[in-house]
Protein backbone atom coordinates (compact mmCIF):
# COMPACT_ATOMS: atom_id res chain seq x y z
CA UNK A 1 0.00 0.00 0.00
CA UNK A 2 3.04 2.08 0.87
CA UNK A 3 4.65 1.34 -2.44
CA UNK A 4 1.02 2.00 -4.19
CA UNK A 5 0.87 5.56 -3.09
CA UNK A 6 4.59 6.15 -3.57
CA UNK A 7 4.64 5.11 -7.41
CA UNK A 8 1.25 7.29 -7.37
CA UNK A 9 2.71 10.58 -5.62
CA UNK A 10 5.94 9.86 -8.41
CA UNK A 11 3.52 9.76 -11.08
CA UNK A 12 2.00 13.30 -9.92
CA UNK A 13 5.89 14.56 -9.75
CA UNK A 14 6.90 13.59 -13.20
CA UNK A 15 3.58 14.59 -14.55
CA UNK A 16 4.39 18.19 -13.05
CA UNK A 17 7.95 17.93 -14.12
CA UNK A 18 6.84 17.26 -17.80
CA UNK A 19 4.14 20.18 -17.68
CA UNK A 20 6.58 22.73 -16.18
CA UNK A 21 8.76 21.46 -19.03
CA UNK A 22 6.44 21.86 -21.83
CA UNK A 23 5.10 25.14 -20.71
CA UNK A 24 8.87 26.66 -20.34
CA UNK A 25 9.63 25.47 -23.59
CA UNK A 26 6.81 27.27 -25.16
CA UNK A 27 7.97 30.60 -23.40
CA UNK A 28 11.17 29.62 -24.69
CA UNK A 29 9.90 29.60 -28.12
CA UNK A 30 7.52 32.83 -27.78
CA UNK A 31 10.57 34.57 -26.35
CA UNK A 32 13.01 33.85 -29.61
CA UNK A 33 9.89 35.12 -31.49
CA UNK A 34 9.59 38.38 -30.48
CA UNK A 35 13.73 38.79 -30.27
CA UNK A 36 15.70 41.01 -33.36
CA UNK A 37 16.57 39.09 -35.92
CA UNK A 38 20.28 38.46 -35.55
CA UNK A 39 22.37 40.40 -38.27
CA UNK A 40 23.71 39.44 -41.57
CA UNK A 41 26.57 41.28 -42.73
CA UNK A 42 26.87 41.38 -46.64
CA UNK A 43 29.30 39.35 -48.10
CA UNK A 44 32.43 41.06 -49.31
CA UNK A 45 32.80 42.37 -52.98
CA UNK A 46 35.80 41.16 -53.38
CA UNK A 47 38.18 38.45 -51.54
CA UNK A 48 38.00 35.21 -49.86
CA UNK A 49 40.25 36.23 -46.59
CA UNK A 50 40.35 39.67 -44.25
CA UNK A 51 43.62 40.63 -42.86
CA UNK A 52 43.27 38.10 -40.23
CA UNK A 53 40.66 35.62 -39.48
CA UNK A 54 37.48 36.40 -39.26
CA UNK A 55 36.56 35.97 -35.54
CA UNK A 56 39.59 38.22 -34.53
CA UNK A 57 38.16 40.61 -36.88
CA UNK A 58 34.50 40.46 -35.11
CA UNK A 59 36.20 41.21 -31.74
CA UNK A 60 38.81 43.85 -32.28
CA UNK A 61 38.55 45.65 -35.59
CA UNK A 62 37.70 48.95 -33.71
CA UNK A 63 41.04 48.42 -31.76
CA UNK A 64 42.90 48.03 -34.94
CA UNK A 65 41.25 50.63 -36.77
CA UNK A 66 41.54 53.09 -33.58
CA UNK A 67 45.64 52.39 -33.12
CA UNK A 68 46.29 52.28 -36.86
CA UNK A 69 44.47 55.98 -37.27
CA UNK A 70 46.92 57.59 -34.78
CA UNK A 71 49.62 56.29 -36.45
CA UNK A 72 48.73 57.30 -39.58
CA UNK A 73 47.36 60.79 -38.77
CA UNK A 74 50.00 61.97 -36.00
CA UNK A 75 53.01 60.47 -37.13
CA UNK A 76 52.52 59.77 -40.61
CA UNK A 77 53.13 55.95 -40.87
CA UNK A 78 50.81 54.99 -44.00
CA UNK A 79 50.41 51.41 -46.12
CA UNK A 80 50.23 49.43 -42.69
CA UNK A 81 47.54 46.43 -42.95
CA UNK A 82 44.28 47.78 -41.03
CA UNK A 83 43.22 50.70 -43.40
CA UNK A 84 39.32 51.79 -43.18
CA UNK A 85 39.78 52.27 -47.37
CA UNK A 86 40.92 48.93 -47.15
CA UNK A 87 37.39 47.95 -45.63
CA UNK A 88 35.84 50.47 -48.30
CA UNK A 89 37.81 48.48 -51.21
CA UNK A 90 36.57 44.70 -50.14
CA UNK A 91 33.26 45.11 -48.36
CA UNK A 92 31.52 48.38 -49.62
CA UNK A 93 28.29 46.59 -51.50
CA UNK A 94 25.39 47.69 -53.42
CA UNK A 95 22.30 47.78 -51.92
CA UNK A 96 18.40 48.87 -53.46
CA UNK A 97 18.38 50.87 -49.98
CA UNK A 98 21.51 53.25 -50.88
CA UNK A 99 21.23 55.39 -53.87
CA UNK A 100 19.08 53.18 -55.32
CA UNK A 101 21.72 50.76 -55.51
CA UNK A 102 24.47 52.66 -57.78
CA UNK A 103 27.43 53.29 -55.39
CA UNK A 104 29.14 50.44 -53.10
CA UNK A 105 29.17 51.43 -49.86
CA UNK A 106 29.78 49.95 -46.40
CA UNK A 107 26.44 50.28 -44.82
CA UNK A 108 24.76 46.58 -45.99
CA UNK A 109 28.21 45.37 -43.82
CA UNK A 110 28.73 47.55 -41.44
CA UNK A 111 25.08 48.51 -40.10
CA UNK A 112 23.93 45.54 -39.64
CA UNK A 113 26.13 44.25 -36.80
CA UNK A 114 26.24 47.98 -35.59
CA UNK A 115 22.19 48.53 -35.26
CA UNK A 116 22.11 45.02 -33.83
CA UNK A 117 24.59 45.42 -31.04
CA UNK A 118 23.34 49.27 -30.90
CA UNK A 119 26.86 50.49 -31.27
CA UNK A 120 26.38 54.57 -31.89
CA UNK A 121 29.62 54.97 -33.66
CA UNK A 122 29.48 55.73 -37.17
CA UNK A 123 32.84 56.23 -39.55
CA UNK A 124 31.12 57.32 -42.15
CA UNK A 125 29.64 60.30 -41.34
CA UNK A 126 33.33 62.24 -41.93
CA UNK A 127 35.07 59.52 -43.45
CA UNK A 128 33.90 58.79 -47.45
CA UNK A 129 32.09 55.25 -47.19
CA UNK A 130 31.37 55.25 -50.89
CA UNK A 131 34.10 53.07 -53.22
CA UNK A 132 35.35 55.52 -55.29
CA UNK A 133 38.51 55.85 -57.66
CA UNK A 134 41.59 55.45 -56.46
CA UNK A 135 40.49 54.64 -52.54
CA UNK A 136 42.22 50.80 -52.93
CA UNK A 137 45.30 53.05 -53.80
CA UNK A 138 45.56 55.06 -50.53
CA UNK A 139 47.20 52.02 -48.99
CA UNK A 140 48.53 48.38 -49.51
CA UNK A 141 47.49 45.13 -48.59
CA UNK A 142 49.33 42.64 -47.00
CA UNK A 143 52.09 41.33 -48.68
CA UNK A 144 50.74 37.67 -48.48
CA UNK A 145 46.74 39.02 -49.13
CA UNK A 146 45.96 37.60 -52.47
CA UNK A 147 48.22 33.76 -51.56
CA UNK A 148 45.81 33.90 -48.08
CA UNK A 149 42.85 34.59 -50.67
CA UNK A 150 43.81 31.66 -52.85
CA UNK A 151 44.20 29.14 -49.57
CA UNK A 152 41.25 30.09 -48.45
CA UNK A 153 39.38 29.82 -51.24
CA UNK A 154 40.83 26.52 -52.54
CA UNK A 155 40.28 25.31 -48.06
CA UNK A 156 36.55 26.20 -48.82
CA UNK A 157 36.89 23.74 -51.94
CA UNK A 158 38.62 21.21 -50.42
CA UNK A 159 35.79 21.29 -47.41
CA UNK A 160 32.77 21.03 -49.94
CA UNK A 161 34.90 18.27 -51.98
CA UNK A 162 35.46 15.98 -48.79
CA UNK A 163 31.72 16.72 -47.67
CA UNK A 164 30.45 15.27 -50.86
CA UNK B 1 39.11 15.60 -43.01
CA UNK B 2 42.11 12.85 -44.19
CA UNK B 3 45.32 12.55 -43.75
CA UNK B 4 46.43 13.39 -47.74
CA UNK B 5 44.45 16.56 -47.80
CA UNK B 6 45.57 17.73 -44.21
CA UNK B 7 49.19 17.73 -45.69
CA UNK B 8 47.84 19.35 -48.98
CA UNK B 9 46.55 22.20 -47.02
CA UNK B 10 49.83 22.34 -45.06
CA UNK B 11 52.06 22.55 -48.29
CA UNK B 12 49.72 25.24 -49.26
CA UNK B 13 49.73 27.10 -45.99
CA UNK B 14 53.54 26.60 -45.96
CA UNK B 15 53.93 27.97 -49.75
CA UNK B 16 51.79 30.62 -48.90
CA UNK B 17 54.44 32.31 -46.61
CA UNK B 18 56.48 33.49 -49.64
CA UNK B 19 55.58 36.09 -51.52
CA UNK B 20 55.62 33.84 -54.37
CA UNK B 21 53.30 31.02 -54.77
CA UNK B 22 53.95 28.13 -57.62
CA UNK B 23 50.28 27.08 -58.58
CA UNK B 24 51.90 24.64 -61.17
CA UNK B 25 55.31 23.72 -62.97
CA UNK B 26 56.16 27.00 -64.76
CA UNK B 27 53.03 29.30 -63.43
CA UNK B 28 53.52 31.52 -60.49
CA UNK B 29 51.53 34.02 -58.66
CA UNK B 30 53.67 36.86 -57.24
CA UNK B 31 52.10 39.25 -55.22
CA UNK B 32 53.48 43.01 -54.34
CA UNK B 33 55.30 43.82 -51.34
CA UNK B 34 53.11 46.20 -48.80
CA UNK B 35 55.13 49.00 -48.87
CA UNK B 36 54.67 51.00 -45.27
CA UNK B 37 56.27 54.42 -45.37
CA UNK B 38 56.97 56.91 -41.93
CA UNK B 39 56.87 57.82 -39.58
CA UNK B 40 57.17 61.55 -40.62
CA UNK B 41 60.94 62.89 -38.79
CA UNK B 42 62.05 66.35 -38.14
CA UNK B 43 64.76 65.91 -40.57
CA UNK B 44 62.14 67.40 -42.83
CA UNK B 45 60.48 70.36 -42.79
CA UNK B 46 57.92 71.24 -45.60
CA UNK B 47 57.66 74.28 -46.22
CA UNK B 48 56.35 76.64 -49.63
CA UNK B 49 57.48 79.69 -51.21
CA UNK B 50 54.96 82.06 -52.64
CA UNK B 51 55.90 84.62 -55.67
CA UNK B 52 53.09 87.34 -55.19
CA UNK B 53 54.50 88.94 -58.32
CA UNK B 54 52.91 86.30 -60.45
CA UNK B 55 50.52 86.95 -62.18
CA UNK B 56 47.22 87.08 -60.74
CA UNK B 57 45.33 84.50 -62.51
CA UNK B 58 47.10 81.73 -61.28
CA UNK B 59 45.64 81.73 -57.86
CA UNK B 60 42.32 80.79 -58.88
CA UNK B 61 43.72 77.57 -59.92
CA UNK B 62 45.49 77.07 -57.12
CA UNK B 63 42.16 77.37 -55.12
CA UNK B 64 40.32 75.13 -57.45
CA UNK B 65 42.77 72.42 -57.08
CA UNK B 66 42.63 72.53 -53.39
CA UNK B 67 38.91 72.35 -53.61
CA UNK B 68 39.21 69.71 -55.57
CA UNK B 69 41.47 67.64 -54.27
CA UNK B 70 40.04 67.98 -50.54
CA UNK B 71 36.95 68.40 -51.71
CA UNK B 72 35.70 71.64 -49.94
CA UNK B 73 33.37 74.21 -51.13
CA UNK B 74 31.21 71.80 -52.71
CA UNK B 75 28.08 72.46 -50.83
CA UNK B 76 28.25 76.34 -50.66
CA UNK B 77 24.63 76.59 -52.12
CA UNK B 78 23.41 75.83 -48.28
CA UNK B 79 26.30 78.17 -46.69
CA UNK B 80 26.51 80.95 -44.88
CA UNK B 81 29.29 82.66 -47.11
CA UNK B 82 30.59 84.19 -44.12
CA UNK B 83 30.94 81.20 -42.81
CA UNK B 84 31.66 79.07 -45.19
CA UNK B 85 35.18 77.02 -45.11
CA UNK B 86 37.82 78.34 -46.98
CA UNK B 87 41.28 76.53 -47.07
CA UNK B 88 42.89 78.54 -48.90
CA UNK B 89 41.69 82.45 -50.16
CA UNK B 90 42.96 84.69 -52.44
CA UNK B 91 43.89 88.07 -50.30
CA UNK B 92 44.45 91.21 -52.72
CA UNK B 93 46.50 93.43 -51.36
CA UNK B 94 47.14 97.64 -51.91
CA UNK B 95 50.04 100.24 -50.66
CA UNK B 96 47.91 103.12 -50.29
CA UNK B 97 50.91 105.40 -50.44
CA UNK B 98 52.19 103.89 -53.77
CA UNK B 99 49.26 102.24 -54.79
CA UNK B 100 51.09 98.92 -56.01
CA UNK B 101 48.72 95.96 -55.68
CA UNK B 102 49.18 92.59 -55.53
CA UNK B 103 47.48 89.49 -54.61
CA UNK B 104 48.36 86.29 -53.07
CA UNK B 105 47.19 82.84 -51.52
CA UNK B 106 46.92 82.63 -47.79
CA UNK B 107 46.08 79.22 -46.38
CA UNK B 108 47.40 77.33 -43.05
CA UNK B 109 51.29 79.04 -42.34
CA UNK B 110 52.36 75.11 -40.85
CA UNK B 111 54.20 77.61 -38.19
CA UNK B 112 57.16 75.93 -36.20
CA UNK B 113 55.25 77.75 -32.79
CA UNK B 114 51.79 77.27 -33.83
CA UNK B 115 49.37 79.14 -31.77
CA UNK B 116 46.61 76.93 -32.77
CA UNK B 117 48.23 74.15 -30.98
CA UNK B 118 49.23 75.49 -27.86
CA UNK B 119 45.28 76.55 -27.32
CA UNK B 120 43.82 73.50 -27.81
CA UNK B 121 42.09 71.79 -24.98
CA UNK B 122 42.44 68.80 -26.53
CA UNK B 123 45.06 67.99 -28.18
CA UNK B 124 43.20 67.79 -31.70
CA UNK B 125 45.23 70.38 -32.67
CA UNK B 126 48.51 69.08 -33.70
CA UNK B 127 52.02 69.62 -35.13
CA UNK B 128 53.44 66.57 -37.50
CA UNK B 129 57.20 65.87 -36.75
CA UNK B 130 57.92 67.63 -40.61
CA UNK B 131 56.13 70.85 -39.52
CA UNK B 132 52.99 70.13 -40.75
CA UNK B 133 49.51 71.58 -38.72
CA UNK B 134 47.00 69.35 -38.66
CA UNK B 135 43.86 68.98 -36.77
CA UNK B 136 43.08 65.26 -35.34
CA UNK B 137 39.13 65.50 -35.63
CA UNK B 138 38.51 62.44 -34.48
CA UNK B 139 38.89 64.77 -31.22
CA UNK B 140 38.03 67.85 -31.63
CA UNK B 141 35.27 69.10 -30.14
CA UNK B 142 34.49 72.04 -32.44
CA UNK B 143 35.34 74.68 -29.60
CA UNK B 144 36.78 77.08 -31.91
CA UNK B 145 39.50 78.37 -29.62
CA UNK B 146 42.20 77.69 -32.78
CA UNK B 147 40.49 79.63 -34.84
CA UNK B 148 40.85 82.63 -32.53
CA UNK B 149 44.34 81.76 -31.54
CA UNK B 150 45.37 81.65 -35.35
CA UNK B 151 47.14 85.26 -36.07
CA UNK B 152 45.89 84.09 -40.56
CA UNK B 153 42.58 83.52 -39.81
CA UNK B 154 43.29 80.30 -41.82
CA UNK B 155 41.22 77.64 -40.22
CA UNK B 156 37.85 77.06 -40.63
CA UNK B 157 34.91 75.85 -39.14
CA UNK B 158 32.23 73.42 -40.84
CA UNK B 159 29.34 74.47 -39.83
CA UNK B 160 26.80 72.45 -42.47
CA UNK B 161 26.46 69.11 -43.08
CA UNK B 162 28.96 67.66 -45.53
CA UNK B 163 28.15 65.42 -48.49
CA UNK B 164 31.23 63.77 -50.88
CA UNK B 165 34.48 63.21 -48.87
CA UNK B 166 37.24 62.47 -50.81
CA UNK B 167 38.42 59.23 -49.74
CA UNK B 168 41.83 60.67 -47.86
CA UNK B 169 40.19 63.42 -46.40
CA UNK B 170 37.02 63.02 -44.01
CA UNK B 171 35.42 66.13 -43.17
CA UNK B 172 32.20 67.06 -40.94
CA UNK B 173 30.27 69.19 -39.29
CA UNK B 174 31.44 69.68 -36.01
CA UNK B 175 35.14 70.11 -36.42
CA UNK B 176 37.72 72.59 -37.71
CA UNK B 177 39.48 72.42 -40.46
CA UNK B 178 42.56 73.58 -42.49
CA UNK B 179 45.49 72.93 -45.05
CA UNK B 180 46.98 70.16 -44.53
CA UNK B 181 50.03 71.13 -47.32
CA UNK B 182 48.10 67.60 -49.04
CA UNK B 183 50.21 65.53 -46.51
CA UNK B 184 48.66 62.71 -47.75
CA UNK B 185 50.26 63.22 -51.57
CA UNK B 186 53.35 64.61 -49.60
CA UNK B 187 53.71 61.17 -47.90
CA UNK B 188 53.73 59.76 -51.24
CA UNK B 189 56.89 61.71 -52.45
CA UNK B 190 53.94 64.11 -54.62
CA UNK B 191 53.50 67.60 -54.34
CA UNK B 192 50.49 69.68 -52.85
CA UNK B 193 47.45 69.73 -55.24
CA UNK B 194 47.83 74.05 -55.31
CA UNK B 195 51.56 73.32 -56.50
CA UNK B 196 50.81 70.94 -58.93
CA UNK B 197 48.12 72.56 -60.72
CA UNK B 198 50.41 75.45 -61.19
CA UNK B 199 53.64 73.34 -62.11
CA UNK B 200 50.83 71.94 -64.60
CA UNK B 201 49.49 75.50 -66.01
CA UNK B 202 53.70 76.10 -66.28
CA UNK B 203 53.86 78.34 -63.74
CA UNK B 204 56.07 77.97 -60.59
CA UNK B 205 54.49 80.57 -58.28
CA UNK B 206 54.27 78.04 -55.18
CA UNK B 207 57.34 76.49 -54.75
CA UNK B 208 57.04 73.33 -52.34
CA UNK B 209 60.41 71.18 -50.07
CA UNK B 210 62.11 70.29 -47.88
CA UNK B 211 63.42 73.82 -45.79
CA UNK B 212 65.92 71.48 -43.69
CA UNK B 213 67.43 70.26 -47.35
CA UNK B 214 70.38 73.10 -48.11
CA UNK B 215 70.46 71.60 -51.51
CA UNK B 216 65.93 71.58 -52.37
CA UNK B 217 64.89 74.19 -54.95
CA UNK B 218 62.79 75.61 -51.73
CA UNK B 219 66.07 75.89 -49.80
CA UNK B 220 68.33 77.43 -52.79
CA UNK B 221 65.37 79.95 -53.58
CA UNK B 222 65.12 81.48 -49.80
CA UNK B 223 68.84 81.88 -49.17
CA UNK B 224 69.30 83.43 -52.54
CA UNK B 225 65.97 86.00 -52.57
CA UNK B 226 64.88 88.45 -49.61
CA UNK B 227 61.62 86.73 -48.46
CA UNK B 228 59.05 87.30 -46.07
CA UNK B 229 56.65 85.49 -43.62
CA UNK B 230 53.59 87.49 -42.80
CA UNK B 231 53.39 88.96 -39.28
CA UNK B 232 57.12 87.46 -38.57
CA UNK B 233 57.09 89.49 -35.89
CA UNK B 234 54.94 87.32 -34.18
CA UNK B 235 57.78 84.55 -33.38
CA UNK B 236 55.16 81.43 -34.75
CA UNK B 237 58.26 80.84 -37.61
CA UNK B 238 55.55 80.23 -40.37
CA UNK B 239 56.96 77.12 -42.79
CA UNK B 240 55.23 79.51 -45.95
CA UNK B 241 57.57 81.82 -47.13
CA UNK B 242 56.67 84.97 -49.54
CA UNK B 243 58.08 86.92 -52.11
CA UNK B 244 57.18 90.20 -53.51
CA UNK B 245 54.85 91.89 -50.36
Amino acid sequence: MRSASRILSLTILGFVLIAFGIGSGLMATSAQAGEVPLPKPAKAFKGEQCVEPTDVMRRNHFEFLKHQRDETLREGIRGNKYSLNECIDCHAVTSPDVAGGKVRTLKPFCAECHSYAAVSIDCFQCHSGAAQPGIGSQSALPADHADKALVAALEKHLNTGAKQ
Amino acid sequence: MNAVDTSRRNLLKGGAAAAIVTLAPGVTLQTVQAAVTGPATNAKRWGMLIDANAPEGVWDLAVDACKAEQGWGKDEKDANPATDPQWIRKVSIKDPKTGAKASLPVMCQHCANPPCVDVCPTGASMKREDGIVLVDKHICIGCRYCMMACPYSCRSFVHEDVHGQRPHMPRGKGTVESCTMCVHRVDKGQKPACVEALNKAGSNAIMFGDLNDPNSEISRAVSKYVTQRIRADLGVEPGVHYRGI
